[in-house]
């Protein structure tokens, strides 16, 4: 297989073993590019990438805009923190715009579970999901997934374990799909409330004590906590959360040697994760930033150069 | 001019018949029937050799729209639609902009109704003044102008006080109650059922629970106070044990069924299409099974469509901002047949039954059957007929109909609303 | 659907061996000696051809040369118009360009498309005081302004053929084939 079959990349789930190989070892080469003296090449020249950011977000639409750069295309950054709604304008319409001022890439972040999809249904380009509301983050689980790759040498049959917010996490459903897809053992642990348990159904293994989810654990992901959850009542206090699901100095003996500790970002340091976990040498944070900038220009490649074969398989 | 059907197959729930009849229309009424009718100059003859006559489809579940929201549907085109899906007689909800709380709006749209529609409309009351749930709306008054019913469809009334006394105060005028069941608490902004499709969409969920609290509450308020209950659109197994239950109690407690709800399941929603988004949202295939069995064991009584339009540009959005509602009623008469009937789920009679008399039995509605002296409400439909759902085929404003695209069997080809041909497809003709 | 179909043995393992052997030479004498010279195959069978030609140069010269790998692929001009997208692989050159004798060496010269991409990705990397350019074939037909240095055999072909090479490291046997398009 030397490429992807659908000209999006909208969610994993549905995505290939081997598709999912394809983008890690193309990531792998992007890399290399990260430790030249000029950090840039050819090969979207020409091309018209756009990040249509719905959301607020620094980090991932810096990671999209340096790869998009680093492969010499056109980059375009259109934010907008209000929805589409909210702005008069249906994201339909929106997507045509683009489409006319020859976009070849969306990259989108929208707080609507399926808009990429939307989006998809109604313009030529290729659709890249940075996050559509509580549904997948494709490019994340990609970049959690390279790291893991990178660090351990495999993703199959390690057990790599999802801390905090499964219900509401895009980051936690696309790695789910993605490492299962690998051949993964998942497990999370979390607030009963924020747990479905219908992720059993999928394999996932599903704790509510931390200690005991770290037994044998190989990969930890640490998902950040947001407030406004404890505000909707989905958990008595942030004092509490800390207290049973924070990453702290408590958990430090229930930790394997060799664990491997990811946080996508930005992290709440007091709150699911203790500066004394961050900066432990197992933990690979800042490395994941780097590591998404080369996911993302696998991805790039591979949705932008697919050349004469754009009839979408999917 | 006298109308005769010829060589139909008559199929008549009331009396259980499954017979081939010629059938006489004079005026507004069937004056004849008998297994061969001679043709007199006089007559007008429609061939339904091989064609089935069922009596007037009943839907007791529409949302017409009018007045406030002209742009999904009107009485004009809602009518239109029901004419051409079989029904003769249907019941719209009070959900309307102003709301059906007061004799005014219900007397708006008999005239409208009188004056434009083509089959005939019975509006439902609204329980409460704009189905706010907090007083009762005058529901003596709206009796007299003649709701068929009460319902704050859309919404349920939460306060069960206010519910309680909306249910004795009718006591009265015996109107029944339909209750859309749906605890606001629990689903919150909720849109896909709690499970796999919540899962593997991370919309918002609207649990079972939700909806068989409100059942169980309301079944509970129905034996307290005596008045008759109906549940609209039954979603999941919970909710069918519960008003088998009801129904072993001995209470007067009925329900209904969708045809969406009967054919689709929650995995249609992983497509993120709009036209799936439902209130209450599509369930597992496990209480689609429960479904069919409590409609073969009769615990649920009827088929209703819930048919809710909505305008094309309020569907063509991401998922979460789409207003909920299919607007299935020109399809519901194939999509059972072919889900169910032709599965051997359902036999004929049963379709026909819980499509009009039933229906028409459980609202005390003035409906017909087919036997001399009655009104002629009726339909020839073509049973082996298979068409593609086709969204230029279809006549009502609301295009948000899952089943664009699906190929279905058994379809309408003439409706007669009082003797009056108000539908006939295009290449039959009533008039050869 | 067009087949190839094999016409001639252009040259066997032995002539492959003579022909590195000689290259190896040349650039010896070229640049008198191993001072700042290093090797960079392109992927995929420039890179055996590199590691065999500074085997040579070791064995002459009793001197080990670095070789580095060079992928192109994010420098091909051709593709959008490819029907079969090419897989990206790992440039690995750990070794400082700048200032050094870059010999570059691929398997057959034809258009020169490759060479001015592996130009292009060379001057990325660093700035070299030289690149000179080693082929094992070199069947002409360019199509930009390049010529290679040192040449293993040239051999005049039409465009209606397709020179085979296969390498024991790659393809299990040494064999230089011209093959046609039927």
């Amino acid at each position: 297989m030397s490429s992807l079959k659908s000209k999006h990349m909208l969610g994993l789930d549905g995505v290939t073993r081997e598709e999912i190989s394809l983008i890690l070892k193309t990531a792998e080469a992007m890399k290399e590019i990260f430790t030249r003296k000029v950090k840039k090449v050819p090969t979207l020249t020409g091309k018209t990438v756009v990040n249509l950011f719905y959301e607020p977000s620094t980090r991932t639409r810096a990671s999209f805009e340096l790869a998009g750069k680093m492969l010499s295309a056109n980059m375009m950054n259109l934010s907008s923190s209000s929805s589409s709604v909210v702005k008069g304008e249906s994201l339909i319409d929106t997507g045509k715009t683009l489409e006319a001022m020859g976009a070849d890439i969306i990259i989108m972040r929208h707080s609507a579970q399926g808009s990429c999809k939307l989006l998809s249904q109604h313009v030529k380009a290729s659709i890249i999901n940075a996050g559509d509301g509580n549904h997948e983050h494709p490019t994340q689980a990609l970049l959690d997934m390279f790291t893991i790759k990178e660090k351990k040498g495999q993703i199959e049959g390690l057990t790599v374990l999802i801390v905090g917010d499964i219900l509401h996490s895009r980051v936690a459903r696309s790695n789910i799909f993605g490492l299962l897809t690998m051949g993964a053992k998942v497990r999370v642990v979390g607030p009963a409330t924020l747990i479905p348990v219908e992720y059993k159904k999928l394999g996932v293994e599903v704790f509510y004590t931390l200690e005991d989810a770290l037994q044998g654990a190989d990969v930890v992901n640490i998902l950040r906590i947001q407030r406004e959850r404890q505000k909707k009542g989905m958990f008595p206090s942030i004092r509490e959360f800390h207290r049973f699901y924070g990453m702290n100095e408590r958990i430090i003996p229930y930790l394997k040697d060799d664990v491997l500790i990811l946080h996508p970002g930005p992290m709440n340091q007091g709150v699911e994760i203790d500066p004394i976990i961050a900066l432990d040498d197992r933990a690979v944070i800042e490395e994941q930033v780097t590591n998404g900038v080369a996911t993302r220009m696998a991805l790039f490649y591979l949705l932008a150069g697919r050349g004469n074969q754009n009839e979408d398989l999917n | 001019m006298k109308i005769l059907i010829k060589n139909g197959i008559v199929v008549e729930p009331i009396k259980k018949l499954t017979d081939k009849m010629d059938i006489l229309i004079e005026e507004n009424k069937i004056t004849r029937m008998a297994e061969e009718i001679e043709i007199t100059e006089d007559m007008q003859v429609v061939d339904a050799s091989e064609k089935h006559i069922f009596p007037g489809l009943v839907d007791i579940h529409v949302h017409l729209r009018e007045p406030g929201y002209e742009h999904k549907e009107t009485i004009y085109s809602g009518t239109r639609a029901a004419a051409k899906g079989g029904f003769t007689s249907i019941c719209c909800m009070p959900n309307t902009d102003p709301v059906a709380d007061n004799s005014s709006v219900i007397r708006f749209i008999q005239h409208r109704a009188a004056d434009e529609g083509v089959v005939k409309v019975f509006p439902i009351g609204a329980i409460s003044k704009k189905l706010e749930g907090q007083e009762i709306s005058e529901i003596g008054m709206l009796a007299e102008a003649g709701v068929v019913a009460l319902s704050d469809d859309g919404n349920t009334v939460m306060n069960s006080g206010v519910m309680r006394r909306a249910m004795e105060y009718a006591t009265p005028w015996n109107l029944p109650f339909i209750s859309h069941c749906e605890d606001q608490n629990l689903v919150d902004n909720g849109m896909v059922n709690e499970g796999y499709a919540s899962l593997m969409t991370g919309l918002p969920v609207y649990p079972k629970a939700a909806e068989e609290t409100i059942i169980a509450r309301d079944i509970a308020l129905a034996e307290l106070t005596g008045a008759k209950l109906h549940i609209a659109h039954l979603t999941t197994k919970g909710g069918v044990e519960l008003v088998r239950q009801a129904k072993a109690k001995g209470l007067p407690v009925t329900a209904e069924v969708t045809p969406h709800h009967l054919a689709l399941s929650e995995e249609d929603v992983l497509s993120f299409d709009t036209s799936y988004k439902v209130n209450p949202p599509l369930r597992s295939k496990e209480d689609v099974t429960a479904l069919i069995e409590g409609l073969q064991d009769g615990t649920i009584d009827i088929i209703a469509t819930d048919h809710a339009p909505h305008a094309y540009e309020e569907k063509m959005v991401e998922f979460i901002y789409a207003p909920f509602g299919i607007a299935g009623i020109e399809t519901a008469l194939p999509v059972i047949y072919t889900y169910l009937v032709k599965d051997g789920k359902l036999s004929l009679l049963e379709m026909v039954e819980k499509m009009s008399s039933k229906p028409a039995e459980i609202l005390g509605l003035p409906v017909s059957k087919l036997s001399e002296g009655e009104n002629a409400d009726l339909i020839i439909v073509d049973l082996d007929r298979e068409l593609e759902v086709e969204i230029k085929d279809l006549v009502s404003k609301g295009k948000n109909n899952p089943f664009i695209g699906q190929r279905l069997t058994g379809w309408p080809v003439m409706t007669m609303v009082n003797g009056k041909v108000v539908y006939q497809r295009s290449g039959f003709n009533a008039s050869n | 659907m067009r087949e190839l179909k094999d016409k001639k043995v252009l040259m066997d393992d032995e002539s492959i061996r003579r022909g590195l052997v000689r290259i190896s030479h040349e650039i010896l004498e070229k640049n008198k000696g191993t001072e700042n010279l290093v090797l960079v195959g392109i992927r995929t069978r420039g890179v055996p051809l590199a590691k065999r030609v500074a085997a040579h140069i070791q064995e002459i010269e009793g001197k080990s040369i670095p070789v580095g790998i060079l992928d192109i692929t994010l420098y091909r001009d051709d593709l959008s118009t490819v029907t079969q997208q090419p897989i990206v692989h790992k440039t690995e050159i750990d070794f400082d360009v700048t200032g050094k004798i870059l010999v570059l060496v691929d398997d057959v010269l034809y258009t020169g498309r490759t060479v001015r991409a592996a130009l292009d990705a060379l001057i990325d990397l660093g700035r070299p005081s030289q690149i000179q350019l080693a082929v094992l074939v070199d069947r002409g037909h360019r199509e930009l302004p390049i010529r290679a240095d040192y040449v293993g055999k040239n051999v005049p072909t039409s465009n209606q053929e397709v020179i085979h090479v296969a390498l024991e490291e790659i393809d299990g046997e040494d064999q230089v084939i011209l093959q046609e398009l039927v």
